[in-house]
């Protein structure tokens, strides 16, 4: 048997020992979690205009992915009054922070892609799925009316049903040559839809098993864009 | 005189570094005791990351790593350990080393990092890991150790990779989808994975679902204890 002293101090250099190399190997890798995380998040923003691109944004090493964002890409964040604010990057707005404020101070990252087909603008959208937070950027045309592409990520669906929203390809592909506004001029937004399509400007297939999310995506879709509304009526 | 003693050979008679018993450490794990099929051990794990080949396999890499070296330093330490907190102090050395791999991780393959998620951190409750310390580590040499720790990890991760390779072909049409050798094998079109290699059998198998739930791995791992068992008697329980 050990004396208590022992035991203490035994603890006591173990932890240090480990706290020390912990810090460090956390301290040292930082510059390099927040670049990878950094282009993470501009992959998914790049695979909403996928189709406009010359390759598919999963493929990207960091430097292309760098270098579109550097040369054809416009940053611009706006407030619920549709204002541009100065001073601040896109990337700089972490949209699950922006949620929890309330409503009249949240901000919106907006993306301008210039390609050769005219602006793209890219907005995010955030809301909740079945277990956890949604997320998603949707590619707009200048007419800020018919969707070019869109990309969903989240927390925690379940594989297969839910999550099927990020992992299969062909679910945000419907989303394109969709229209927000009906022929009224009134905003409807894209509604994903449980059964048969009966609308097939305004709704896409929703994916079976998963109704919940689905909803959560269409809600999200609903609500998110329409944050955009005021700084698409300045743009126009 | 000094000269003459050290001269002197040595009469104490070494184990060979890589003997029999140091052979069997590598390859017990590996049949008669395996910790999923014949232990039972890491089965959370198992059911949870293997809808995949590719993330399955940086997962028995980063659990192999894990046993490794946590073995390695539990049995560095096994004389100077107290007693009373040993089990707290294992989980300190296994909760470092799991760091290490995530930090690692993220700074190496993010998007494997995003997908495996909290995986890795859990990898800290693996029953694998403490297992081996407790059962091996805390009674023998480090380079023995090691070697348990390697065999374990490696046992563990084998079985991890055939429940992938069942789930990911038949649940998805696809093979080592997310790296770099991505193939689409069968399935309904080819348009499912947009990033792999099609071979062309496409279009006559429907992707099954179940395959894809955590569910099916409770089959396939049951399938392959039941297989585990014809093929090797001595596992039969006869009490």
């Amino acid at each position: 048997m050990h004396s208590t002293r022992y035991i203490i101090t035994f603890v006591a250099i173990l932890t240090m020992v480990v706290a020390l190399v912990l810090s460090l190997l956390a301290t040292g890798l930082k510059p390099i979690h927040d670049r990878n995380e950094a282009i993470y998040n501009k992959k998914a923003i790049l695979s909403a205009i996928e189709s406009h691109l010359d390759q598919k944004a999963s493929t990207m090493t960091a430097d292309q992915v760098q270098k579109i964002f550097d040369d054809q890409i416009q940053q611009v964040v706006v407030d619920m009054q549709g204002n541009a604010l100065e001073g601040v990057q896109a990337d700089q707005v972490d949209m699950a922070k922006e949620k929890k404020k309330p409503l009249a101070e949240q901000r919106l990252p907006v993306y301008i892609y210039n390609g050769q087909d005219g602006k793209i603008y890219i907005v995010s959208v955030r809301g909740s799925g079945l277990w956890d937070e949604i997320w998603g950027s949707i590619a707009l045309e200048d007419d800020f009316n018919t969707i070019s592409g869109a990309t969903f990520d989240h927390k925690g669906e379940t594989p297969g049903l839910g999550a099927e929203i990020k992992d299969n390809p062909k679910f945000p592909r419907e989303f394109v040559g969709k229209k927000l506004y009906n022929e009224g001029g009134k905003y409807v937004s894209v509604q994903v839809k449980k059964g048969p399509i009966t609308d097939p400007v305004h709704q896409v297939d929703g994916i079976s098993g998963a109704t919940i999310t689905s909803n959560g995506v269409t809600e999200m879709l609903e609500r998110g864009i329409k944050y955009y509304e005021p700084y698409f009526e300045k743009q126009k | 005189m000094a000269e003459t003693a050290v001269k002197q050979p040595v009469v104490k008679e070494r184990e060979p570094l890589f003997g029999p018993k140091e052979r069997k450490l590598l390859t017990d794990p590996f049949n008669d005791n395996n910790p999923i099929t014949v232990q039972v051990l890491g089965i959370c794990s198992a059911l949870a990351v293997t809808s995949l080949v590719y993330p399955s396999v940086i997962m028995a890499i980063s659990v192999t790593f894990v046993t490794a070296m946590s073995s390695f330093f539990t049995s560095l330490l096994r004389k100077s350990i107290p007693k009373q907190v040993r089990m707290i102090v294992q989980l300190v050395i296994i909760a470092t080393l799991v760091t290490i791999v995530e930090q690692a991780l993220k700074a190496l393959n993010f998007e494997i990092y995003k997908q495996l998620s909290v995986f890795i951190g859990l990898i800290i409750t693996n029953c694998i890991v403490m297992g081996r310390l407790e059962a091996f580590a805390m009674a023998n040499r480090p380079w023995r150790s090691l070697l348990d720790g390697i065999g374990n990890g490696l046992g563990y991760g084998a079985i991890l990779i055939i429940v992938a390779l069942v789930r990911e072909l038949f649940g998805k049409g696809t093979l080592f989808a997310g790296s770099p050798l991505a193939w689409q094998i069968i399935g309904p079109s080819s348009d499912y994975m947009l990033d792999t290699t099609s071979i062309g059998w496409l279009g006559w198998y429907q992707n099954n679902n179940l395959m894809v739930l955590s569910g099916a791995a409770m089959f396939i791992i049951g399938i392959l204890i039941w297989i585990h068992r014809t093929w090797n008697p001595k596992l039969i329980d006869v009490s």
